[in-house]
Parts: structure tokens; sequence; C-alpha cells
């Protein structure tokens, strides 16, 4: 499958990879997925840490069943949600029924294909995130949330202006660690969509499998592997400089 | 910390709490339900919630479908071997880098931490490459082997050793005891917990791998069981849910059982972590 001889052929994958229209859509689409994957996961997460640091019942539950999914298998989680995703015995036709409207056919549609494998994405991970983050506000001194409110913050201000600048540390791991992960998402793609349809779906990860494992085209997947990996190191880079000034010990 | 007196945020942040619940715990019904309904509960409209018997013939059917035996037998063969390689090999690599001498060791360590968190995605094509010229391809080794080391494993190992009082190691050193007994009967047991933590993030990896199994084997005869759920779903497609369910449910189950059992374990692994970092 792959030719045991070699040539060295210099840059020309690279400049085949680069001058084709097609890998720019790959480039654009992995952007958004990404920043879909860490913004909600992040700001769901966030939101559901901070709830299960308050006062109120059944905290213990929900994060146990939000956790799960991060320690179970990303393809068997993607076969469930391709089922809940069936247009016509789907859950999703039961919702979409409640307010009047069709089930799109979400893993078969070019403009549904996307959200449904982002939803999925972001549903896995935000308990991981969340778990991250509770244990970033628990690690913050009483005191000095006590400290704020006191001074007449209100909480919502005082979250902002106090909380979440002192959480920056833990929001630099999780971010670090999502957009290393989100870059990677594999499981979900080739168990739901395989990159369909119409490429509506391949991310730089799918990308890389498809040229190398399905076109055996060992040239450009290793190629694109090589892109991957400078985006990430540029990311870790600008995330390190960034946290340097802005993290508060 | 329980609530003590009810208040009007309690109540909000409860029904968030019970919305957020809702999310996570109505998929996992849904699948495990399906999983035990018979075709007539999950072909059917309005929907069944709950199933008008309890029918194990979607796992007759999968099992008929895929060879879900064989599959088990290889998952469970990567994971037991996979872990005790990569714990082992942890154990080791830290306990040279906490206790041993030698020259170059902070430089050693901060690129052994380097390559080995080179994205997976990155070093999939060359590892390929590499255990098939090994001719490993569709073998036990090939699938075990590229993922034996651990940097998470290895740097959390490093510093709980790190943390043991050094003067329980001199202690022993006075008494004779060289390395291997130093490490056997002190830093292991010692280290119990994490050592607990990297095991089972160690199962869970190599349990729920998917992509460097489906590429490196090419036969049911060497395939891991989120790999034959793949080609599960690609030979019945939508027309067997329930089928596709029951398989789902052979991935899934053995993890919950761990996670519910060993939930602090983890937790406290990956959040630990996190903190210190």
């Amino acid at each position: 499958m792959i030719s045991p001889t070699t040539t060295f052929v210099g840059l020309e994958n690279y400049t085949d990879l680069f001058s084709d229209p097609g890998f720019g859509k790959v480039l654009s689409l992995t952007l958004i997925w990404v920043v879909v994957i860490v913004v909600g996961a992040g700001g769901l997460g966030l939101g559901l840490a901070v709830l299960l640091a308050s006062r109120a019942y059944g905290r213990g539950l929900v994060s146990t069943v939000s956790f799960a999914p991060h320690v179970l298998s990303g393809a068997a989680i993607a076969a469930i949600w391709l089922f809940i995703f069936d247009p016509n015995y789907g859950l999703s036709r039961a919702a979409f029924e409640a307010v009047g409207a069709a089930s799109p056919a979400w893993t078969t549609s070019t403009t549904w294909a996307l959200p449904a494998l982002l939803i999925v994405s972001v549903w896995k991970s935000v308990g991981f995130v969340a778990l991250i983050y509770l244990a970033g506000l628990q690690a913050i001194p009483r005191d000095v949330k006590e400290a704020a409110l006191l001074d007449g913050a209100g909480a919502w201000r005082s979250f902002w202006n106090v909380t979440f600048p002192l959480l920056s540390p833990t929001t630099f791991f999780v971010l670090v660690t999502s957009v290393i992960s989100a870059f990677q998402s594999f499981d979900v793609i080739a168990m739901m969509t395989s990159g369909g349809p119409g490429g509506a779906t391949t991310t730089l990860s799918w990308y890389i499998y498809d040229q190398g494992f399905r076109n055996f085209d060992a040239g450009y997947a290793a190629a694109g592997g090589m892109v991957m990996f400078v985006i990430l190191i540029v990311v870790t880079a600008v995330q390190l400089r960034f946290v340097e000034r802005r993290v508060h010990y | 910390m329980r609530p003590h007196t009810i208040t009007a945020g309690v109540v909000v942040r409860t029904v968030l709490l019970a919305l957020a619940a809702l999310v996570f715990l109505v998929p996992l019904y849904w699948f495990v339900s399906a999983a035990l309904k018979p075709s007539e509960d999950i072909y059917v409209w309005p929907l069944h919630w709950l199933p008008s018997r309890i029918d194990f013939g979607n796992f007759v059917q999968a099992w008929q479908a895929a060879p879900f035996g064989r599959y088990l037998i290889n998952s469970a063969g990567v994971t037991v071997l996979g872990t005790a390689l990569k714990v082992v090999l942890a154990v080791l690599t830290a306990y040279a880098f906490a206790y041993l001498p030698f020259p170059g060791k902070k430089w050693l360590f901060l690129i052994m931490l380097g390559a080995l968190m080179v994205p997976g995605h990155v070093t999939l094509l060359i590892n390929y490459i590499t255990v098939g010229r090994l001719g490993l391809v569709n073998t036990y080794a090939g699938l075990i082997l590229p993922g034996v080391a651990s940097a998470f494993g290895t740097f959390l190992l490093r510093q709980h050793f790190l943390n043991i009082a050094p003067e329980v190691l001199e202690a022993a050193e006075v008494d004779g005891a060289g390395h291997v007994r130093r490490l056997i009967n002190f830093v292991v047991p010692m280290s119990a917990p994490a050592l607990v933590t990297v095991t089972l993030l160690a199962v869970i990896d190599e349990w729920n791998g998917f992509i460097w199994p489906l590429i490196v084997t090419n036969s049911d005869a060497m395939r891991t069981v989120p790999v034959g759920l793949l080609f599960l779903k690609a030979n019945e497609g939508v027309d067997d849910w329930g089928a596709i369910m029951a398989g789902t449910v052979l991935v899934i189950l053995p993890m919950l059982v761990l996670f519910l059992v060993a939930r602090r374990f983890i937790v406290a692994g990956l959040a630990g972590t996190a903190v210190s970092r």
C-alpha cells in the first residue's frame, strides 16, 4: 500500500497541499470545529462547575453523570448519538415534533452534519471541563470570595472580577488540553459521517487519516500531520506567552 | 456541604442541575433500553420509552453479525498487556528520573516529555510505517507497543516519588537494600494511590483506543470491540439499531462499571494534575 522505495521530492507535498483548494476548506472547517468545541465545552463546563460548587441538591449525581462520557469510548458515544439523530426513529424526531417541526436528517445533510458532530463532541467533554473548573473553584480560599462580597460586589460582578481571574491557571489548562484534543477528534467523525457528506465534516484529523489510509497517499498525509504539529506548537506557545502575562497565581 | 435553608437560589440551581442530569441520563437510558427492546419497540412511532418486554435478541443478532466474542478477547488482551507494560515502564522511568544521578538528567526528562506529548495523530503515519517494516501489522505487538510509553504516567509517578521522605530510602539503603528492593518494598507501596490512578487511566485508554487499532488491524481476528462496533455499524446500517446498541453496550459497560467503582481515583488523578501544573 505504501511504496517501499522512497524518492526525495523536497517540499512538493507541501506545495501540492497548500495549492489544493480542498485543503483550504479543510483548514477553515478545522478552525470552526476547534473554536466551537473549546468555547462551547469551556463555557458550559464553567457554568456547570459554578452550579456544582454552589448550594443545591443533586450535585454528586450531576458531577458523576456529566463526567462519565469522558471515560467512555468516543466511538460508542457516537453510535448512541447516531441513533438519537435518526430522523425516523430517534429522539431527535420526538424533540422536533414537540415544536411542530420535522427532524433534519442530521448526519446525511451537508448543513446539519457538522452541528450534529459538534453537539456530540461538546456533550462528551463538558463534564471533564466542569470537573477541572470545580477543582479550581474549590482551591480558591473562601475568604477571598467573601471579601469581594463584603466590598459590595454582586455575585455576578464578584465572579467576573475576582473568581474568574483567579481561575486563569485552570482556564489555561482547559484551553491547552481542549485545543489539542479537539484538533485530534477522530472517533466521532469516523463513526458518524466518515468526513462526509461531501467533505462537510472533514477536519484536518479526518483528512490525515483519509489521505494516509484510504487514498494511500502517504506524502499528503505526512504533510497534513506536520501542518497539525506546527499549528499545535504555535497554539501552545501563544497560550504560554499569553498566560505568562495574564495568569494570577 | 448540604444546603441549610432552602432559598430561591437553591431551588433555581437544583432545577438547573436536574436539567443537566437529564441531558446526560436520557441518551444513556435511550441506548441501554434500545439494546433490550424487541425491534417492534424500536421501529415504531410514536416512540416507546419502555420496552414491551426485555429481549436479549439484539445481543444474539450483534454476536452473529460480527465476532464480538473474538473482539472482547482481543480488547481484554490488549488492555491487560498494554496496561501492565505501560505501568511497569512508567514506574521504572519515574524511579530513574527521581532517584538515580546521571548526566543530562534534566534535559533527558524534558526531551522525553516533549516527545511523548507530540499529539498521537501527528505520529500516526510514521508509527504505522515503523510497525509495518517490523512486520507487526495485525498482531498484538503491533497493537500494543506504540502506546506503552506514557508521558502522563511517568510525570505523575515521578512527582509522587519525589514527595517520598528521603529519610525512608536512606534508612533502607543503610540496611543494605539495593535499588530493586527499595523500589519494590518502599517506593511502590508508598505511591499506591498514584499507581492506582495511573493504572485505571491506562486501562481506560487501552480499552477505548480507536484510531490505532483501526489502522493497525486488518482482520476480524485482531480487531478490538470499539473497532468492531464501527464494522458492525457499516454492515448493519440504520436497519438494525437494536444490534448496534447491543454492540455499544459491550463497548461501554466495562468502563462504565470501572468508572462507577473507582470514580474517586480517576477523578483525583485528573483533577489533581490539572491543579498542580
